[in-house]
């Protein structure tokens, strides 16, 4: 059943939000708050001696607490893939990042608590430090953590890559570098905790993960789970930030309201928010393909290196997610891979839309182009000739099986591009040029999170009919909740209005994961599904029985359901189930089907399925400027299928912007560790004058396991832009750029050279 | 220290640091809701209202400057016909994702459609270029403030 009428399009959320009545963690005050602010290192790599003025900040005004290492009950340390980032450093212990969190404090008001704050004098002896990743696995480079610096490294030996190099009549090889990336969400990360009944704490804020948040405060606070909630507020974007991060506020306010017994609300500033909290890791890819003269790739050969900070957080399977998709959407039977994610005294780096493949994208779909040009040949036609279909192998062994839409995407983004290259043909200072990449994307947490790889919800059918349903994944911006009323509501059969998703809480749904890699739909969509389902085949046994039919024989159409013996209404069947005191009430619960990584060889299964797509750029370079205007851009996404085609437009447009802004713009500078242009002024994100319209195709290739067929949407969309357009770059004016941001700089020094050279 | 001003036409009168912005102002100490911190320091354009009846981001105006002025946010300007069409072609176009920029670009739209009922896309471009948003890509909401501006338009010939 499908409702699509005009009413019916809008966003369940899209009321309130354009009324500004939606209560974020910074609208929502509680009696008797305090704010909290943050004692943070001022040196990138150190040992704490002695916070030397902790007794006047004490007594400085409106300050009711001090919280520092010593105070914390449980462990000292926030829960991510490994247990290495200390909740607070202590005196006596090291610091490894420029703001890394020390003490906290807790006042009256936020103004008084920052003061105080920053009124901290911490005596550190220095020691030296390393930023580049590159320098940290050098072997007399400074430790910093993990093994050698190295935070974990992953590898695939599929084939024989000596041979692949062999057989090919051409190899390129190429180095790619990245820079970091800023979620930017609008809104900056806040948390609230307040003591609870019987020696608990509830604790509220924007996130993307309520049980990772749950794990860790259980962990620091030394609580058994039972005694801690947490609840997830309205979440103003999040964009993988709000994955790792919150777990650490929540940590922090935590304390607080334990020490002062009072609520305890953290928000930090945009400043703050920039030094502190993860980014992009910043990569480098040495990357070499070998193809037979007429285009067949023998062989890939790749090294991916992040720079995962100073904590290993989420870079491990941020380092994985790279390694798997490195080699590009190409059926290649000899693959080499070597992937690490390193150790320096930065700012530690997490998730990010893309989760690690727009680095290792920007290097392949790059250097498919330059092997093009190699060949002489048409590089749609080189794609063409290598690209993943149904039958085909992935880097990692696996076979690609249903919902392959990777030709479908290349072709509708063909047509409705008109996809032509420019090479450098227009005269004068403007020169136009088109660009293109491909990309698949492996759909959830793969096999190195598949523990994660479930959801819970539970649906309540009440006597009006109304539905209330608990999830345990979030909406963040990205349309989560109108995602599950669709599902749940066209499963019950009833009107989208009647359906309530609650906020996530801890206490209402099982450990559902993070929601996190595209996953929401597929996964948290499924146990809405299932709970739905189960509630619907107890009403099509109500309405059998009032009708005198079986229930086999009824069906749901149009908000009714029907049987040849006659039909009912939705409402009136939810009548005769409370008649008949029917338990109208379900949990559901899904687990992804089975993932493999064997890491020796790096062969397995490594997603349950993969989206496909293809994005074209076209821009124009101003040779005399080095500007570069995106001017326009099509980006089609095989997603299985949109359960709510506004949202998914809405996916397109905006990662695929967010991703024009890391191709171009977005310029993080550390100067010794240290971000020195935190603000929105230095670290420029596009506007609407930077941008054009992005032409969105919806590719729909079912996945029979999705709900309705829907595999995921969220990050696919960050993933290849910066290829096509750094390929359109060099078709307008003949410069490579082989690193992001690909800045004016960057393209006039290019021209230079070119002109140098020839 | 005691400052008066009129908000959203009713005349408020608060104690506090004069050096405080506007914009924590009207969240600490007087519960406005659609006025949200993005940045704190102008860059955004989250915590735009109306100044004496120009646009400013909040953030950007100390509670000293407030004395005897005029301040209207989006609660403000519910009532006004032009406000409720801009907020349902949001709504219709799918303009909103999370939604903490948006009260910030419906302030924009509606100084825009004041001025202009029959703006370009390039025109829509460049009035709410102050406003930044994250999860868009402005394609909608663009559409939505060209959508407000047709019913408008309409109405108005």
């Amino acid at each position: 059943m499908k409702q699509t009428t005009k009413k019916n399009s809008a966003r369940v959320d899209a009321r309130e939000k354009v009324r500004g009545q939606t209560r974020f963690i910074d609208d929502i005050p509680v009696y008797g708050m305090l704010e909290a602010a943050t004692v943070r290192s001022p040196v990138c790599h150190g040992k704490i001696k002695e916070f030397k003025n902790i007794d006047k900040i004490k007594k400085m005004p409106g300050v009711r607490a001090v919280v520092s290492a010593a105070d914390i009950p449980g462990e000292n340390c926030v829960p991510f893939v490994k247990n290495d980032y200390p909740c607070l450093a202590g005196v006596g212990e090291d610091v490894k990042f420029y703001g890394q969190a020390v003490s906290l404090v807790a006042a009256d008001t936020r103004q008084q608590a920052q003061r105080a704050a920053r009124a901290a004098e911490l005596l550190i002896e220095e020691y030296p430090a390393v930023y580049d990743p590159v320098e940290a696995m050098t072997p007399d480079a400074v430790y910093i953590g993990g093994e050698d610096n190295i935070h974990s490294s992953f590898r695939i030996r599929k084939g024989n890559v000596d041979k692949g190099f062999k057989e090919a009549d051409i190899i390129v090889e190429k180095v790619y570098t990245t820079a970091h990336q800023v979620h930017c969400y609008l809104e900056n990360q806040g948390i609230t905790a307040v003591p609870g009944p019987s020696s608990s704490v509830i604790v509220s804020g924007s996130m993307q993960c309520p049980f990772y948040v749950h794990n860790a405060l259980v962990r620091v606070l030394g609580l058994p789970y039972s005694k801690v909630r947490v609840i997830q507020t309205p979440t103003g974007g999040g964009f993988g930030g709000k994955e790792d991060m919150p777990s650490i506020l929540a940590a922090h306010a935590a304390l607080l309201a334990l020490k002062t017994g009072r609520p305890v609300r953290l928000v930090y500033d945009r400043e703050e928010d920039f030094h502190s909290m993860s980014k992009r890791h910043p990569s480098r890819t040495r990357i070499k393909y070998g193809a037979s003269s007429d285009g067949k790739i023998t062989a890939c050969q790749a090294e991916y290196i992040v720079n995962g900070g100073a904590y290993c957080t989420l870079s491990p399977i941020v380092a994985w997610r790279g390694l798997v998709h490195v080699a590009g959407p190409y059926d290649i039977a000899n693959v080499m891979v070597d992937s690490y994610a390193m150790a320096t005294n930065t700012v530690p780096c997490g998730a990010l839309r893309g989760f690690g493949q727009p680095q290792v994208n920007f290097a392949n779909e790059s250097l498919i182009d330059e092997l093009a040009e190699k060949l002489d040949m048409d590089p749609v036609e080189l794609r063409r000739k290598n690209l993943l279909k149904t039958g085909s192998q992935t880097a990692t062994g696996q076979v690609v099986g249903e919902s392959c839409g990777m030709e479908e995407s290349l072709q509708k983004a063909l047509q409705r591009s008109s996809f032509k290259l420019h090479r450098g043909s227009d005269k004068g200072t403007l020169k136009k040029g088109m660009g293109i990449s491909t990309t698949f994307y492996g759909v959830g947490l793969g096999a190195e999170g598949k523990y994660f790889a479930k959801a819970g919800a539970q649906v309540y059918v009440k006597e009006d009919g109304s539905v209330v349903v608990a999830v345990g994944n979030v909406e963040m911006g990205q349309g989560a909740l109108t995602v599950f009323n669709r599902i749940c509501a066209d499963t019950l059969g009833c009107s989208y209005d009647m359906v309530e998703i609650l906020e996530p809480d801890t206490t209402r749904v099982p450990d559902s994961g993070p929601t996190v890699a595209s996953r929401a739909t597929m996964v948290g969509g499924r146990a809405v599904m299932d709970a739905a389902s189960r509630i619907r085949d107890i009403l099509k046994r109500a309405a059998a029985v009032k009708l005198g039919t079986d229930e086999n024989r009824v069906e749901i159409k149009g908000g009714k359901y029907c049987s040849p013996d006659g039909e009912m209404d939705y409402v009136d069947v939810v009548n005769e189930a409370y008649r008949t005191r029917q338990q109208v009430a379900a949990q559901g619960w899904y687990t992804v089907k089975d993932v493999s990584f064997d890491p020796e060889t790096g062969m397995g299964n490594s997603y349950p399925v993969y989206t496909f797509s293809t994005n074209i750029a076209e821009v124009e370079v101003d040779t005399e400027t080095g500007q570069v205007r995106v001017s326009s851009f099509t980006a089609a996404h095989d997603i299985g299928k949109a359960i709510h085609y506004p949202s998914a437009e809405g996916q397109i447009h905006g990662g695929t912007v967010q991703a024009i802004g890391y191709a171009l713009y977005e310029n993080l500078v550390l100067e010794n560790g240290k971000i020195i242009n935190p603000s929105f002024t230095g670290y420029t994100i596009p506007t609407s004058l930077d941008v054009p319209d992005v032409d969105a195709i919806i590719v729909e290739s079912p996945y029979s396991e999705g709900p309705f067929g829907a595999k995921g949407l969220g990050e696919p969309p960050m993933v290849g832009p910066a290829a096509a357009i750094m390929n359109a770059v060099y078709d307008a004016c003949g410069v490579r750029i082989r690193k992001t941001p690909g800045l004016p700089e960057d393209i006039l020094e290019g021209l230079k050279k070119a002109s140098v050279e020839s | 220290m005691n400052i008066s001003f009129i908000l959203n036409g009713n005349k408020v009168n608060i104690d506090t640091d004069p050096l405080k912005s506007l914009l924590r102002v009207l969240k600490e100490d007087l519960d406005v809701v659609s006025v949200k911190e993005g940045c704190s320091r102008g860059e955004c354009g989250t915590c735009t209202v109306l100044l004496d009846g120009r646009p400013v981001t909040s953030c950007m105006v100390a509670a000293g400057q407030l004395r005897g002025r005029e301040v209207v946010t989006l609660e403000g300007l519910e009532n006004k016909r032009e406000i409720k069409v801009i907020q349902d072609s949001f709504v219709e176009s799918g303009s909103v994702q999370c939604g903490f920029c948006i009260p910030g670009f419906i302030i924009a739209a509606y100084v825009l459609l004041k001025e202009n009922l029959s703006p370009s896309r390039d025109e829509i471009r460049e009035a709410v270029s102050g406003n930044i948003c994250r999860c868009t890509g402005y394609t909608k909401i663009i559409d939505g403030v060209e959508k407000a501006a047709e019913i408008l338009g309409q109405k108005n010939e």
